[in-house]
């Protein structure tokens, strides 16, 4: 067994509206960052996992995410799995 | 006939409902503790209520619709019982997948407490049969995140199946932007699954109930309820 880091990226999906992204946004604007755009603002989620190899640790990951951590009819996520040395 | 509430850690309308259902309509009633695996076979209908079930971590309702007793709802629901679930319980339901879409943030990204008007567009359901065509509905809202949303196919197939029962609506019951409180497509407050045995409103008709609270609108809901049970 070895232990893992799983790091899930949780997004809005493309084309909902992320009123926390845009507020953020147009505050950074009052503040003088007028080059910023297009901001939205998701979650990261770390965790530690357990596994026999890469593969398994992955899954688990994954299951776990599809499982409680996003939700399809709105997000999007991303994870990436590595060893801890 | 008896109504039963579920209460998660976190629910806050839950005597709320209780006093509703069962001191101002006199309905038989009992809270259901969310890790309970068994549903007694005297509820009729299911009371899902508002609050903040788990803090609303991760996801409004994300951990709640893993609750032991949630597995019981979903059968019940399946067999046909009537569910509703109140503003919280909407979004329990959402994520439990008894009923589509997803309530995102309000637009405005405050929290909003306050009276809203609804539209019946439903009132063949067991949940609004005793509300008449044109009247228009005076209940509460109060909800960070009560913002629906679903995909076009979704919206759909909920306007073709007659499952959007409430919609936002301005007290002549024009359906318009500035009636809408939160950015809900389509001013969507109340939607039912296909069967209509499940609904679920961000408005909440429990603190309508008795007229030194305000009004008695919420009540014809419950009223509905119990006539089609009966």
């Amino acid at each position: 067994m070895a232990s893992y880091i799983a790091t899930v990226k949780v997004m809005l999906k493309k084309g909902i509206l992320d009123v926390q992204g845009k507020t953020v946004e147009n505050s950074l604007k009052t503040l003088g960052f007028n080059q910023i755009s297009q901001m939205r603002i998701g979650k990261h989620i770390t965790f530690s996992i357990e596994a026999g190899n890469p593969n398994e640790a992955k899954k688990i990951a994954h299951d776990a995410t599809e499982k409680l951590l996003y939700n399809p009819n709105i997000e999007t996520y991303e994870i990436n799995v590595a060893e801890l040395t | 006939m008896k109504f039963g509430i579920v209460v998660f850690p976190g629910s806050n309308c839950d005597h709320d409902a209780y006093f509703a259902l069962k001191h101002n309509l006199g309905f038989e009633t009992q809270f259901l503790w969310h890790k309970d695996t068994n549903i007694p076979s005297d509820i009729k209908c299911i009371v899902l209520p508002g609050g903040f079930s788990y803090g609303d971590y991760l996801r409004t309702g994300a951990i709640a619709r893993f609750s032991p007793i949630m597995k019981e709802v979903v059968r019940f629901a399946n067999n046909g019982g009537l569910v509703i679930g109140i503003c919280n319980g909407f979004q329990i339901l959402t994520e439990s997948g008894l009923l589509p879409g997803a309530l995102l943030k309000n637009t405005s990204l405050r929290f909003i407490c306050r009276d809203v008007f609804l539209k019946t567009l439903n009132t063949n359901t067991p949940f609004t049969s005793l509300i008449e065509k044109d009247r228009i509905l005076k209940i509460p809202i109060a909800h960070f995140e009560g913002n629906y949303f679903a995909d076009d196919d979704t919206l759909k197939e909920l306007e073709d199946n007659g499952q959007i029962v409430f919609q936002y609506s301005t007290p002549d019951g024009e359906v318009t932007q500035e009636a809408n409180p939160n950015g809900s497509l389509k001013n969507i407050a109340g939607i039912t699954n296909k069967d209509k045995n499940v609904l679920g409103m961000m408005p909440h008709p429990e603190r309508y109930c008795d007229p030194i609270l305000g009004g008695i609108d919420g009540s014809l809901i419950f009223k509905s309820i119990a006539n089609f049970l009966k």
